[in-house]
């Protein structure tokens, strides 16, 4: 099981062990699930979503897409964003003119530095 | 005929696709089956031959492949004046891991492509190329002439530019395809000029005879900001990355992760120009500080761009960029310690093996998610997330595999990408602990990405417009399935990898005078 470690310098870090432990974890909350209520109770009215009366949405339209997620990450980012987004133009002549710059720099930055 | 093969192996490796590649408009001819056949047995063939190079390699030291010469491993005749003057391929460790992984790739997609490709024309062509696209990439790895390498360089952009333009996608591919290889031309015309300057002053193309003569002059300067910008714009580092997501989106998925080995091998080109050619003679600390920034511009601002994306391989190729980051900081941090053998015992050489082992590890786990993203856009037709949703219901597979490249490129344990990422967040801590936090916040973003992309695709209820989606063919998920089992086994034994390919690979690059003297010993 030690051969399985892998040293970094600095610690170590053991997949095998890791693996054993998660899988007792794993047993435990089957464990404690298997302690619950089998079923909800009822005609099945009550495992329905309830969402303020109104009617359940269609499967099409009650999934969340993937642009809703992160709302808050990219507007409290939107400052970020507004800079770099733009710089992707899409167009060659921007992307050699990115080569260019970036050349200069290294050069500047290895040549007289 | 064992040793025959062994002591031709580098030639063999070049040789054989180039061969199973120009064949197969005769090939093809004969149906589907023989076409099919005749592409997974040269793939296959490739990579046996690739390991059994390797094991040569690993085994017995560098190997040094001399083209025309009596025996291979003569490169300097008597009458040559002490120049190597045919073209050699110096073949070390980090030569040998670049080539087994590269041809495994190339195998793994070729295999994916049976199916995912059984619809379409044209497939003599487009088989043709993904071997092509090995040659090149092979050949880069292998070469020790400089000119030889620019040469596998066009052979490797041309095809790749080829392959995301091969399907019409309403001219979109096109496009890409065109931006790809007008790009990777212009890096390929300015290693060119830059290979120009060193032969000018050196007299030599061979990469052991120029690391032997280098006085690092104000040319050779000019030659490595030209060799560094070229070769990161052909890995997608950051300012240069502008065209992996056009191309990588627009490619058909198999293509897309064996472009993902095309861009390394551009990679290991950086890195064999750093440590092999100019090694010690270059100011490490100033070039390895530029190569620590391309790092971390290209982690940040890969993974931050990949966050907003609705096309899930435009935001796949953001991740790749975000990851090339990874193998440049680790890289670079052993370069800036280079001429410190403290630092580096202490440090440095762990970082440069974290790179390099990112470097095989990226491969394996973003070949496979682009090959469920290649799964998910041929059952459903589109790459947009807001369209999809459900199909964990009728691709369990395919969702299975996603997860686990999803989980490895998060760098969650107990998958692959954890333990190279491990080594290089401790060793990098130990040279600047802010860059080292970068890199985890990266990691976290990462994971938070790949949990958007995971429940829009797969959670939710069936969609009634994905009501046909079913799982793909078998060839696909076979290809998915290697890939996610050596995600996992990569990552449950990283030490048993790290001591018998990856440290080999890092002293390879790190000992200038061990690949110099693989030349200069054939005497």
């Amino acid at each position: 099981m030690i051969a399985e470690t892998l040293y970094t310098g600095f610690g170590a870090w053991n997949p095998v062990i890791w693996l054993v432990a998660f899988v007792v974890a794993l047993l435990l909350a089957w464990a404690i699930q298997r302690l619950g209520e089998p079923d909800i109770p009822g005609d099945g009215e009550s495992g329905k979503s309830y969402i303020s009366g109104n009617d359940e949405p269609s499967p099409e339209d009650g999934h969340i897409g993937g642009s809703n997620l992160y709302w808050g990450f990219t507007e409290a980012m939107k400052g970020y964003y507004a800079r770099v987004i733009p710089l992707h133009t899409g167009c060659l002549t921007d992307y050699v003119l990115w080569f260019l710059g970036t050349f200069a720099l290294l050069f500047i930055f290895i040549g007289v530095i | 005929m064992m040793d025959f093969i062994i002591a031709n192996a580098p030639a063999l490796l070049i040789a054989l696709p180039m061969l199973g590649a120009f064949a197969l408009p005769l090939v093809g001819r004969l149906g589907d089956s023989a076409r099919t056949g005749w592409v997974l047995g040269v793939g296959l063939i490739t990579f046996v031959i690739a390991a059994l190079l390797a094991w040569t390699v690993l085994s017995g030291g560098p190997v040094l492949y001399t083209f025309g010469a009596a025996s291979p491993a003569d490169a300097l005749p008597a009458d040559s004046g002490g120049i190597p003057i045919r073209i050699v391929f110096t073949v070390d460790a980090m030569s040998a891991f670049m080539a087994v992984f590269a041809s495994f790739v190339g195998f793994i997609t070729c295999l994916y492509s049976v199916a995912s490709e059984r619809r379409s024309s044209g497939k003599d062509g487009y088989y043709a190329l993904m071997l092509l696209l090995l040659v090149g990439i092979l050949g880069m790895v292998c070469t020790g002439d400089l000119f030889n390498f620019f040469v596998f360089l066009e052979i490797n952009s041309l095809a790749g530019a080829a392959l995301v333009a091969y399907r019409i996608d309403k001219g979109v591919s096109v496009e890409a395809g065109l931006k790809y290889g007008f790009l990777s031309t212009l890096a390929g015309l300015m290693v060119l000029y830059a290979i120009a300057l060193l032969y000018g002053q050196y007299d030599s193309l061979n990469m052991a005879v120029i690391a032997s003569r280098m006085s690092y002059t104000m040319l050779d300067k000019v030659a490595l900001a030209l060799f560094v910008a070229g070769l990161a714009l052909k890995a997608g580092a950051v300012p240069l990355h502008f065209w992996t997501p056009d191309a990588y989106s627009m490619a058909p998925g198999a293509v897309t992760a064996f472009l993902v080995v095309a861009s390394q091998a551009g990679l290991y080109g950086l890195f064999r120009i750093l440590f092999s050619v100019y090694g010690l003679t270059l100011s490490y600390v100033t070039v390895g500080w530029a190569v620590i920034i391309l790092g971390v511009l290209s982690m940040f601002v890969g993974v931050t761009m990949a966050i907003p994306q609705k096309d899930v391989k435009r935001l796949m190729a953001y991740h790749a960029v975000s990851q090339s980051g990874y193998m440049l900081l680790g890289v670079g941090v052993g370069l800036v310690v280079l001429g410190d053998a403290a630092a580096m015992d202490a440090f440095g050489r762990t970082a440069m093996e974290g790179g390099i082992f990112h470097i095989v590890n990226h491969a394996m786990y973003k070949g496979l998610l682009f090959l469920t993203a290649g799964a998910i856009f041929l059952q459903t037709g589109t790459r947009n997330l807001n369209k999809m949703g459900g199909l964990g219901h009728s691709m369990k597979w395919t969702m299975l595999f996603f997860i686990i490249g999803a989980l490895a490129i998060a760098g969650i344990p107990p998958f692959n990408g954890f333990a190279s990422k491990l080594m290089i967040y401790e060793s990098v801590f130990a040279f600047s602990p802010v860059i080292a936090v970068i890199a985890m916040v990266v990691s976290i973003l990462t994971l938070a990405s790949f949990v958007k992309v995971f429940h829009a695709i797969f959670m939710g209820p069936e969609q009634p417009r994905h009501a046909d989606a079913g799982e793909v063919p078998k060839p696909m998920l076979a290809a998915m399935a290697v890939l996610a089992l050596l995600t996992i086994l990569m990552g449950v034994f990283p030490e048993q990898i790290v001591t018998t390919v990856i440290a080999p690979a890092a002293d390879a690059l790190i000992d200038q005078s061990a690949y110099v003297a693989t030349v200069f010993g054939g005497i």
